[in-house]
């Protein structure tokens, strides 16, 4: 019945724009595997204040530059305070730890991703494993992408990020200026058979990521206590919070 | 009054006007080199508010370029014969909007060497697709429909019969670049400030306000110049056009506003307050500003006094172009950015060189604009 649906608004947007069926029809075939990341927000509690391993970690692998003007910054993983990122859980009776806390955010691997929608040139695309991928050499550097993404997880390389850069790592490419880029979900470690760096640098085990359907990650989307960022906006997010 | 004089009077007007627009176009280049060199942080940029002035001039500019169908709908489907001698005008306008519109996407790319991307990975999903499409189209009809209409006129022949359909498409044709345009911000979720289906036709509504008033501002300027005696009952149209589409304008911002205030969402109050009262933003007075002159200039255009005064009616088109150019030129696109998914406020302001860029895409208008009111001139009065 959800594939009828899929189908209806499929052909909804067909009519909108030419062209959008087939990829939409790839998306809904059974895949192989859905990767997801749930992050439990009452572990990250217990790492010490101003834990910030999951970024340094994810930042190092990946070439991330420290520019330092606030305007220019490109952040893949970084820690927002709760009533940034779930200001609707915001209440009166709130727990003063929950309250007081930060959050890991990150690019969302949405299922139904509005700035791959938007992208003029197809240079951010979903993978058949849910990744929602960037193709740095194909990027005009438009920006729609970071107007559409409603969780602010992309940055534009402002200028060029190679003098910011501490060190390099030799395995990972560096970006030019001019070009989008955010969070892969690390497909490249993936493909190595590793975990994310962010999941394997948490000092807590705050994080749990695989396919969508393994035990591990069921065990965890049981909780009644999941959210999701503002997911009123349909683009249905695949990193999961515990509350 | 000695006809040579007043001639070479015109003549050093029109070369100082190419001076000053060959210099900012300079100016322009050198600007544009650093920032290919540097990188799009010369401007004031940033990583929340993604966008600025060079998208939203882009923006200003596809209505101007929209708002020649003003001219076309009298003149093609109620045989209005007045606006026959503007038809060029509307369409030499309007290629020179289209212009500097494509320019200002080409600065605002972060790699401008890899535009083509877009027709070799053509995405119908992305509403750029489409907003390449229609204004593509768009130009190449109004350079088809400039050239016959001079052509017509220099044989003093009818207009060719294959011109006419060509001319009926050109109206839906400039209806869709401004609704496309609009689609590029209405279609993205959790953006309140643009989210909303009255944006096209209020996008429609204040281009067909600013276009015909910068259209009514050359036909005043020029009025006495050799082959641009436009009848007085073309302006007197054209200033009810603008009236009209200044009332419409006026109506659907007082529709939005309602619906976001009145309804108390969260989302939709944060993003007027934002626009119009935030200090932090810094864009509250020039939106207060753009609304108070369009106001003003809508009441002004019923004072009688104000439509048969010469220069009245030029100050008040003059208002009417400044106050939409600041709305949708600036104001609206940067107040959409604010706050951002995060909820943070970051100010923008355009920087020295980002202006001096924005000057040199003027300036390519200009050339452009003289060029074929000049051609327009040569053939009429051959």
């Amino acid at each position: 019945m959800s594939c009828s649906r899929r189908t209806f608004l499929a052909g909804m947007s067909a009519i909108a724009c030419a062209g959008s069926l087939p990829r939409l029809c790839a998306q809904s075939a059974e895949n192989p595997r859905r990767l997801a990341l749930v992050i439990d927000l009452a572990r990250c509690r217990q790492a010490r204040t101003g834990c910030d391993l999951c970024r340094q970690a994810c930042h190092s692998a990946h070439n991330v530059p420290s520019i330092p003007d606030r305007a220019h910054e490109i952040k893949w993983i970084w820690d927002e305070e709760f009533k940034r990122v779930f200001p609707e859980e915001v209440r009166p009776g709130l727990p003063p730890e929950v309250a007081a806390s930060s959050v890991p955010v990150l690019c969302n691997h949405c299922d139904n991703p509005p700035c791959v929608r938007v992208c003029p040139t197809g240079a951010t695309f979903v993978q058949p494993n849910g990744i929602v991928a960037m193709d740095e050499h194909r990027c005009i550097g438009c920006r729609y992408c970071m107007s559409a993404c409603p969780y602010g997880s992309r940055s534009f390389n402002y200028v060029d990020p190679r003098p910011f850069l501490r060190a390099t790592n030799a395995d990972y490419p560096t970006r030019a200026k001019g070009v989008v880029e955010k969070c892969t979900f690390c497909e490249e470690r993936l493909a190595s058979g590793k975990r994310p760096a962010c999941v394997e640098a948490c000092p807590v085990q705050a994080m749990t990521f695989g396919d969508i359907r393994d035990p591990a990650i069921q065990a965890r989307l049981a909780s009644t206590r999941i959210l999701r960022r503002r997911p009123e906006l349909g683009t249905s997010p695949y990193v999961f919070y515990i509350l | 009054m000695s006809s040579t004089s007043s001639r070479s009077e015109r003549l050093r007007g029109l070369t100082l006007v190419v001076a000053a627009a060959l210099l900012a176009v300079a100016a322009g280049l050198a600007a544009w080199w650093v920032q290919l060199s540097r990188g799009l942080g010369i401007t004031g940029l940033s990583r929340d508010v993604s966008w600025g002035l060079y998208v939203s001039q882009f923006t200003f500019f596809v209505g101007v370029a929209a708002s020649a169908v003003m001219v076309a709908v009298p003149y093609y489907l109620h045989n209005f014969k007045a606006f026959g001698r503007l038809m060029v005008f509307g369409e030499v306008l309007a290629i020179a909007a289209l212009v500097m519109a494509g320019l200002f996407i080409v600065v605002d790319l972060g790699q401008p060497g890899r535009v083509l991307n877009v027709l070799l990975y053509p995405s119908p999903r992305s509403l750029m697709f489409w907003d390449m499409v229609s204004l593509g189209g768009y130009l190449a009809i109004s350079l088809v429909l400039a050239a016959t209409a001079l052509l017509t006129e220099k044989r003093n022949l009818p207009a060719q019969n294959w011109v006419r359909p060509l001319a009926y498409l050109s109206i839906p044709w400039a209806v869709s670049i401004h609704t496309v345009t609009a689609f590029l911000y209405a279609g993205l979720p959790g953006r309140p400030f643009w989210e909303t289906a009255v944006l096209a036709p209020r996008f429609l509504a204040s281009a067909f306000a600013s276009g015909p008033s910068l259209l009514l501002l050359i036909v005043l300027v020029t009025k006495d110049k050799p082959g641009f005696d436009t009848r007085p009952e073309a302006v007197r149209t054209l200033t009810s056009i603008i009236r009209y589409a200044l009332a419409i304008n006026l109506f659907l911002l007082g529709v939005e506003a309602f619906t976001a205030l009145y309804s108390q969402l969260p989302g939709e109050m944060e993003a007027w307050r934002m626009a119009f009262l935030d200090p932090r933003v810094g864009v509250g007075l020039w939106m207060w500003v753009s609304t108070t002159f369009n106001l003003i200039a809508f009441g002004a255009l019923f004072v009688p006094a104000v439509r048969d005064q010469r220069r009245y009616l030029a100050f008040a088109a003059a208002m009417v172009v400044v106050a939409i150019w600041m709305e949708k030129g600036l104001g609206f696109i940067v107040a959409g950015f604010e706050p951002s998914p995060l909820g943070y406020v970051t100010r923008y302001l355009p920087t020295f060189l980002e202006s001096t860029i924005v000057l040199g895409v003027w300036g390519v208008g200009v050339l452009i604009l003289i060029v074929g009111l000049r051609l327009a001139s040569t053939v009429r009065t051959a």
